[in-house]
């Protein structure tokens, strides 16, 4: 269930994210999902790829700011009502906050899967462990 | 030591003779000078000649701080522009703030009575006086400054803000006293102690305060965080600014410079006076003033009077300190905030009538906070998070152009205010300033 | 009308009573001060040596690095119960430049600020708007005592609040304005942008200084407020404003000689120019008591005249300051040394910083500060929330330590160098000096 997410420090401006996710590409790295957060002059990219020790040695190397950071990831039938009932409410009803989430489609398509930092993380990893059951995916 | 016995001492007879005197020159000269008083007095059949004695007092209408913006901003003054040489402001209840102005001989009296507030309190022209009161237009500052000046005390103009470097100074300059609000000086003894510097080992032995209430508590803190005794002081700049009244170092009270300001107290409901030791809203006549005579103008402050004599010797009459408002005016930092004012900014700034509660806080050893928390409508909702940050930026700008204090602006879901606070309050003051 | 009758006295009867007071204040320096006598020892100098206003050359000159390293008190004339007030002003590291008065020096800067004001023809008539920041900056108060001792009204609005400013301008209908020069620009922008004309107010004369200027922003303001406007000069070392001020003739900066003794060295070898040549502008108090200072190395470029001027004053003039001769940087009216910047960002980020400090002037807005701050690994996190707070953090610091807000900008690494170059700490894009003017 937990997984290594890359945080990468961009300026916000064009080709920032270009020159990023060329570095990966360019390494061989699989992305796999990403999301942007941006404050008004700089944002701070999260990335789940294949390979994240090698991802943040390219990054490092090609001068940019990284770093690895342990996040939850589930995987949710991809039908009403899974995410609110067996993530959400479990993790509102153990007092866990979601610092910043974000979905992507896996390639079963069955099922939707759910990238989580959250403030406790050994509380919302055994929280949804409990909710999930077999459900939740190993990282 | 007494700054002026021969005023401060001066029998209780002498004295209400001298105000008999100097309030019958007083309303004269209001009368005389000022159109709002004219009509004022004309409106109630009364010429100045009615004032026979201290009671005729009750015959004179009350002035309020509404009549400071009816007359805005010179309506009010009793010399020609050439006279002033000084003019401060504070805030209105609207856009407009409450002026004030001095004559030379204004500025004379305003020293005279800050300097015989600072003696009191047991300064000398051997202290370094730091004054982290605001200078500008702002009373507090300036007003303190040329007392402290007139004593020959040596005077640190830090102004307000700057929190380190003023721990800094007090340590290398060796102040001895410190001029603050008393939420300053609690704030100042919790950075003091991030940075490893203990007050109570500098050569701080008195502390200055006003500007806001505050309590017994708080006083013991000051006390025991700073090493100071702290003297609790009373003005307002439409009477003066500071000078109204200030503790000695018996802290029974604030001796009123009864010389300069004659005091009444009310019952706020019924405007009908009250006799000594009850509680009510006090109102000041001013007995000197030049530029600005104010009669019988109601603070909005509640305290009591206490005429018996002071252990220190001096025969002025004393006020408690203040325990409440009969307005919904909150003094936060020092300034004074009328709801009404955040109202007009938050319209200016959105563009639509705004759902917002005002918060004040006072948690242990930080500043007063002022939160402001404005509801996200369909109208200034947008899904670039700039927009919204810039939203709350801009607020948080105007009010402070406005106010002269910083306030946090806290962008919440709708119904989020009526759902936390209850049904249309606009204020949760959270402080437990009285 | 001239303030003071010295101000328009013979050459001869100025220059007599500069030597007279410059041989008291030295033999005074000599006597209380110990820095002073061991700076004229070294020079093999002693007070009896000053037997003209050339022998001024022979003494030591005195910097600003000496105010540090005598902080806060060791430059004093006089015991601390005679002083009567202390400002205080950027040191170039974390300690300020602390400076001190009698109440006889308040009063002489009271004289030399009401001379300042009465430059500009400035009575008891007028309503005096002044916007220099009031507390321990010496603009504020020294401003303040000067229209006061005339007799004028004081408005005592100091910085900030802009909006307020504008409607105090319209309501009290105040006829000078004291502030910086960008400050003037960014009113009549503000005012204009609330749909109030700057030039229908009824100014009509403005001091400003603190900051250098060119006489493109001065066309500028005086076409936008329709006032005079004037250059007024002064440094906190040496009493604060009313050091020099332009009259309406405005023709250079009248030096208030009886009080403050210049000349022009060369800022390289410290040998003394002649008059005409631009060089670094030194100063000797000559009738301070707390804190008299000796050939006090200003850091402004300048040059002096001693033609007579169409006012009639008799005292030199110096030019309109043309640069520094060190990195100190003048934002909105406030001193701002790249060290102090580089102390206060290593405290808050407890590593060495990549840092580039930017200074900019966009037509109608105030002077912007920016630091451009690399994110290193050892500040950097994966929450948006902590950078932001970071920032903000920096932000505070700097405020507090400047005396003046900056924009604190994270970069990513080596952005700083890719754009800029090497090694370059800081980038001025405003023409302060007016150096594009042909």
């Amino acid at each position: 269930m937990r997984v290594k997410q890359l945080s990468a420090f961009l300026e916000n401006r064009p080709g920032r994210l270009l020159y990023l996710l060329n570095i990966l590409a360019e390494a061989g790295i699989n992305l796999i999902a990403h999301n942007i957060v941006d404050a008004s002059d700089f944002g701070i990219v999260h990335l789940l790829v294949d390979e994240p020790e090698k991802a943040l040695q390219v990054i490092r190397d090609a001068g940019l700011v990284c770093s690895l950071t342990e996040v939850l990831q589930v995987a949710i039938p991809d039908e009403p009502g899974a995410f609110v009932k067996r993530v959400l409410e479990p993790l509102a009803k153990a007092g866990v906050n979601i610092e910043y989430s974000y979905a992507y489609s896996a390639p079963s398509s069955k099922e939707a899967r759910i990238v989580l930092k959250v403030d406790d993380l050994e509380l919302g990893e055994r929280t949804l462990q409990g909710a999930l059951g077999g459900d939740a995916i190993e990282g | 030591m007494i700054w002026n016995p021969e005023r401060e001492t001066m029998s209780r007879s002498e004295l209400e003779a001298l105000q008999l005197e100097l309030l019958r020159e007083q309303v004269a000269w209001a009368y005389e000078n000022v159109p709002f008083y004219r009509q004022a007095f004309r409106a109630r059949g009364l010429v100045p000649k009615d004032i026979r004695s201290l009671e005729d007092l009750q015959k004179i209408p009350f002035t309020r701080k509404s009549d400071f913006r009816d007359n805005y901003p010179f309506g009010l003054l009793a010399v020609p522009r050439r006279e002033v040489i000084r003019i401060h402001a504070s805030s209105g209840t609207t856009g407009k703030p409450t002026v004030v102005a001095y004559t030379r001989e204004d500025l004379e009296t305003w020293k005279e009575v800050c300097a015989r507030n600072l003696v009191a309190a047991g300064i000398t022209d051997e202290d370094t006086v730091q004054i982290a009161m605001g200078y500008g237009l702002f009373t507090g500052g300036l007003g303190w400054h040329y007392a402290a000046e007139h004593i020959g005390a040596a005077v640190v103009p830090t102004s307000s803000g700057h929190t380190k470097r003023q721990i800094m100074l007090i340590q290398d300059f060796e102040t001895t006293v410190f001029c603050c609000t008393p939420s300053y000086a609690i704030y100042l003894a919790e950075q003091a102690e991030e940075m490893g510097v203990d007050l109570r080992e500098t050569k701080l032995r008195i502390g200055i305060h006003g500007a806001e209430p505050w309590s017994e508590g708080m006083r013991k803190e000051i006390a025991r965080r700073l090493g100071v005794d702290p003297i609790d002081t009373y003005g307002l700049s439409e009477v003066m600014g500071p000078g109204v009244s200030g503790e000695c170092t018996y802290h029974s009270g604030l001796h009123i410079n009864e010389d300069h300001f004659l005091v009444e107290i009310i019952d706020p409901q019924t405007e009908e006076p009250l006799p000594y030791g009850e509680q009510g809203e006090l109102v000041i006549t001013t007995l000197t003033k030049k530029a600005l005579p104010l009669l019988r103008y109601r603070t909005g402050d509640i305290t009591r009077l206490d005429p018996a004599p002071c252990a220190c010797g001096r025969t002025m009459m004393r006020m408690e300190r203040v325990s409440g408002r009969t307005d919904d005016m909150l003094i936060v930092r020092g300034v004074n905030v009328f709801p009404s004012q955040i109202e007009t900014v938050l319209l200016q700034v959105e563009g639509v009538q705004p759902h917002y509660v005002i918060i004040v806080d006072r948690e242990r050893g930080a500043l007063d906070d002022l939160e402001i928390w404005v509801e996200v409508s369909e109208d200034i909702f947008s899904d670039d998070i700039g927009r919204l940050r810039d939203l709350q930026r801009q607020a948080e700008f105007e009010i402070r152009e406005m106010l002269g204090i910083s306030a946090r602006v806290k962008l919440v879901e709708p119904h989020s205010i009526e759902r936390s606070m209850g049904k249309s309050k606009r204020v949760i003051d959270r402080r437990d300033v009285y | 009308m001239v303030w003071s009758e010295i101000e328009c006295a013979p050459r001869e009867k100025i220059e007599a009573l500069q030597l007279r007071r410059l041989q008291k204040v030295v033999e005074r320096a000599y006597r209380q001060i110990p820095f002073y006598r061991r700076a004229f020892q070294r020079a093999g100098i002693v007070p009896q040596d000053i037997q003209s206003l050339e022998d001024l050359a022979l003494l030591p000159f005195t910097r600003k690095s000496d105010f540090c390293d005598n902080y806060p008190f060791g430059l004093l004339a006089v015991s601390l119960e005679e002083v009567v007030r202390v400002h205080a002003s950027s040191g170039t590291t974390g300690k300020p430049t602390v400076v001190a008065y009698t109440a006889r020096d308040i009063e002489t800067w009271a004289e030399v600020m009401a001379r300042t004001l009465n430059c500009g023809e400035v009575t008891r008539r007028d309503i005096v708007h002044n916007a220099y920041g009031y507390g321990l900056f010496t603009g504020g108060l020294g401003v303040h005592y000067g229209a006061e001792r005339i007799g004028a009204t004081v408005v005592p609005v100091s910085g900030g609040n802009t909006q307020r400013q504008i409607m105090l301008l319209q309501d009290f209908r105040a006829t000078v304005l004291c502030c910086t020069p960008s400050y003037a620009l960014y009113l009549a922008e503000v005012a204009q942008e609330m749909g109030v004309n700057p030039a229908g107010l009824d100014l009509r004369v403005g001091f400003l200084g603190a900051e250098p200027w060119s006489e493109n922003m001065r066309r500028e303001i005086e076409e936008r407020w329709q006032i005079k406007a004037l250059d007024i000069y002064g440094l906190s070392e040496i009493i604060g404003p009313g050091v020099s001020s332009e009259c309406l003739a405005q023709e250079g900066l009248h030096i208030f000689e009886d009080h403050f003794l210049p000349e022009i060295v060369d800022p390289d070898t410290g040998e003394r120019l002649p008059y005409g040549e631009y060089g670094e502008l030194v100063i000797t108090t000559l009738t301070k008591e707390a804190l008299p200072v000796i050939r006090y190395r200003t850091g402004d470029i300048t040059k002096l005249t001693i033609e007579p001027c169409a006012c009639g004053r008799t005292m030199v003039r110096m030019a309109k300051v043309s640069g520094r001769t060190d990195d100190m940087l003048i934002v909105r009216g406030v001193n701002v040394f790249p060290s102090q910047v580089e102390t206060v960002l290593l405290q808050v980020e407890g590593v060495q910083p990549h840092y580039v400090i930017i200074v900019d002037r966009e037509r109608g807005a105030m002077d912007t500060l920016e630091v451009w701050v690399e994110v290193s690994e050892e500040i950097f996190t994966d929450e948006l929330g902590q950078l932001a707070d970071l920032q903000r953090r920096a932000e505070h610091a700097l405020r507090e330590g400047l005396g003046v807000s900056a924009r604190v900008k994270l970069v990513e690494p080596h952005s700083i160098e890719r754009s800029m170059g090497k090694a370059k700490r800081v980038i001025d894009r405003r023409d302060v000096y007016g150096k594009g003017e042909a």
